[in-house]
């Protein structure tokens, strides 16, 4: 299987690396910026997953490890079966 | 008392905690490496400061994920003392022996400085020697130190006596100019439920030799020594 998987902070977190990189950008000139948030992308490629499963899997992948719920919420998109 | 050290790849406090319980306070002290489970039965488990894994994915996130972790929890669970400092605080919220999370400093710089601790509760067996009125100056050296949780828990924190440390001014006051990373309600450390598992941001182990110019960590030592012995 192949996935992506999208990872960014909670609407209530303040993201102080997004709020820099916005003024950067308005710094730039592009004043129409109103808000950035930074956030984290995985390219996942694996063996075989039982069909059906693929979603369950990297939920799996998101709770174990990639994903802290305390302040992290999450997508997933599968590619590839 | 029978220190355990635990030892991960980035570590970087590990000799600064192992000389904190073994040359000042003359305890014996194991040191475990990550992938060890056998902690070898301590009375205090300390999780040293440092950047684990380089801090990849999160602060502390890998490092909560090893087998000498899980062995961790199992010995937080059945009663036994924890304190993380600092990369050590950030694995105990990681792998969910305290709540909440530790964030990016809000001024987005790495800090290396002198601070000063209010304790949020002295009876715990982390902060039973601190007298009362005392403020401890220790320094703090964090880029991710700005804790934050939800609602719920920050008044569980209150209500239940688990705020241990706060970031206060030289005159003992909240102040935002004196919160370094911008963590709610300047919380510089929290207790576990049952208050055995403590973690902080500033380092105790430097400020605890008269070499170093402050003396005032050895409080928090001497406090669980005393917790043992009664």
């Amino acid at each position: 299987m192949k996935a992506r998987i999208y990872v960014f902070l909670k609407p209530k977190v303040l993201d102080p690396q997004g709020k820099a990189i916005e003024k950067a950008l308005s710094t730039l000139g592009f004043e129409e910026v109103k808000s950035v948030r930074a956030g984290k992308f995985f390219e996942v490629e694996t063996g075989d997953v039982p069909p059906g499963k693929e979603e369950e899997t990297l939920r799996e992948y998101c709770r174990k490890l990639l994903v802290n719920a305390v302040i992290e919420d999450y997508r997933i998109e599968v590619i590839e079966k | 008392m029978r220190v355990t050290v635990v030892q991960f790849l980035g570590s970087n406090c590990d000799h600064d905690v192992i000389q904190w319980s073994k040359d000042i306070f003359r305890m014996p002290t194991e040191v475990v490496w990550y992938t060890e489970s056998d902690l070898r039965k301590p009375d205090l488990v300390l999780l040293p400061g440092g950047f684990s894994y380089g801090d990849y994915l999160r602060p502390g996130a890998m490092a909560s994920r090893t087998p000498a972790i899980e062995s961790v929890i199992d010995f937080a669970k059945s009663g036994g003392l924890v304190l993380g400092i600092c990369n050590g605080f950030q694995i105990l919220c990681e792998c969910g022996l305290l709540p909440g999370a530790l964030l990016r400093n809000s001024s987005l710089h790495f800090i290396c400085r002198d601070l000063y601790l209010k304790a949020g509760n002295k009876k715990t067996p982390f902060t039973n020697k601190i007298p009362d009125g005392k403020l401890l100056r220790v320094p703090i050296a964090h880029g991710d130190g700005n804790y934050f949780c939800d609602e719920e828990t920050a008044k569980a924190l209150e209500s239940e006596g688990r705020v241990a440390f706060r970031y206060v001014s030289p005159e003992g006051k909240i102040d935002p100019e004196w919160n370094p990373n911008g963590s709610m309600s300047g919380i510089a450390g929290i207790l576990s439920e049952k208050k055995n598992v403590l973690g902080m941001m500033p380092h105790p182990e430097r400020a605890s030799d008269k070499a170093l110019g402050c003396e005032d960590g050895r409080l928090i030592f001497e406090s669980v020594i005393s917790h043992l012995e009664s």
